[in-house]
């Protein structure tokens, strides 16, 4: 008897102690804030473009982690985002809302006609990643390298003088396509595929 | 020292923990579709057999040995390790988000991983002493990580590679698995422990 009941107080202390040290271990590694937000944040394309109807990429990432939110609804990042945010939080993906426009097949860059431009400044205001450049009555002209191509410019400028171009591919930029899910790398292959 | 030494060429090698004695199967062949995953997950069990077999061999000598309850070890042992992988995962958690993303559920299964039981258990059987249990517990890791990382590397070549329709997926990793086993017997007499 008295054996039986050393094992169980030993046990028992045991698992006291541990639980102890897995309380500690909960408060002092707690974590702050919901991990799951940042992961959505990480995977949207940060163009701040608000075509998703929030005010930017987190806010959008926010509604997505509350479940009030599809994931479809952001052209910039297209199929290929709507993917990953579907194995991130294991819902099936959707194809793209259209309602909140399309995907573009390359990157696209605005770029302002400079004599047509009368300095209003409506679309400095309009940009969400402060790409344009200009003041009052001043020429405005577009940052290349920060413009997103999120197309919001377009619509504020009353003279209509702002085009989007598609940025042309250089030795630095280019990069070998993405292989598909089944290549169908020998020429044996390629037979079944058809 | 060279005894030391003996011991992590032993577990590393000649009595490799997957390859040779197969514990820890299922994260070698969960865990090893992509290089980046393996290496994470090699790290994170790395640091809990260390771990686990360090404080299992405490727990054995410093508490069911002086009570007679021996019997208890398996049991303990599992609480041991259960503990040291939640440690681990909080730790993980707070420190690297990325690791901790990356890992997923394979984190908190190192607790199933047999390997982690099966060092605990062992060092038990061959009365490894304090040092020798903490060695042989890393050298069964190091071993552990890298075949998992070789493996890892190999099926990353593998998913480009032409691979007859039939074989395609778990099967020619399966084979895979096993010529890499047959490679590691080839350690067999490097030294005799």
């Amino acid at each position: 008897m008295t054996v039986v009941l050393i094992a169980i107080a030993a046990l028992v202390g045991l698992s006291l102690i541990f639980g102890a040290v897995l309380g500690f271990a909960a408060i002092r590694f707690k974590v702050e804030g919901n991990p799951v937000i940042d992961q959505i944040d990480a995977l949207l394309p940060q163009t701040q473009c608000g075509q998703c109807s929030y005010p930017g990429c987190r806010p959008y990432a926010e509604a997505i982690a509350e479940g009030e939110e599809k994931i479809n609804k952001c052209p910039p990042g297209g199929e290929a985002t709507i993917q990953a945010i579907a194995d991130l939080l294991g819902v099936e993906p959707e194809p793209l809302d259209a309602e909140h426009g399309e995907e573009k097949a390359s990157k696209m860059v605005a770029v302002i006609r400079e004599d047509e431009c009368i300095g209003c400044t409506k679309c400095i205001q309009a940009c969400p990643v402060d790409a344009i450049l200009g003041a009052a009555k001043q020429m405005h002209t577009v940052i290349a390298d920060e413009c997103t191509g999120c197309d919001l410019c377009l619509d504020p400028c009353p003279v209509d003088c702002i085009d989007m171009v598609p940025v042309a591919t250089t030795l630095q930029t280019w990069h070998w396509d993405l292989p598909q899910n089944n290549p169908s790398i020998i020429a044996t292959d390629r037979g079944q595929a058809a | 020292m060279v005894d030391y030494l003996l011991i992590l060429v032993s577990t590393i090698l000649v009595n490799n923990f997957v390859l040779v004695q197969f514990l820890g199967l299922c994260p070698f062949m969960g865990v090893s579709n992509k290089l980046e995953t393996a290496i994470g997950m090699s790290a994170a069990t790395t640091f809990v057999l260390t771990l686990a077999s360090l404080s299992s061999y405490l727990v054995y000598e410093y508490l069911l040995v002086p009570l007679g309850i021996e019997y208890l070890k398996t049991i303990s042992f599992i609480m041991v390790i259960a503990v040291v992988v939640g440690f681990t995962e909080m730790a993980i958690r707070k420190t690297s988000p990325l690791l901790y993303r990356v890992l997923g559920i394979f984190l908190p299964l190192i607790t199933t991983n047999c390997a982690v039981l099966g060092v605990a258990l062992l060092n038990i059987k061959r009365e490894n002493s304090f040092m020798e249990s903490i060695l042989y517990g890393f050298g069964a890791a190091v071993g552990f990580s890298l075949v998992l990382v070789l493996f890892a590397a190999l099926r990353e070549r593998i998913a480009v590679a032409d691979v007859p329709k039939n074989f395609q997926g778990s099967a020619i990793a399966m084979v895979t698995a096993g010529l890499m086993s047959l490679a590691f017997m080839g350690f067999t007499g490097l030294v005799s422990i």
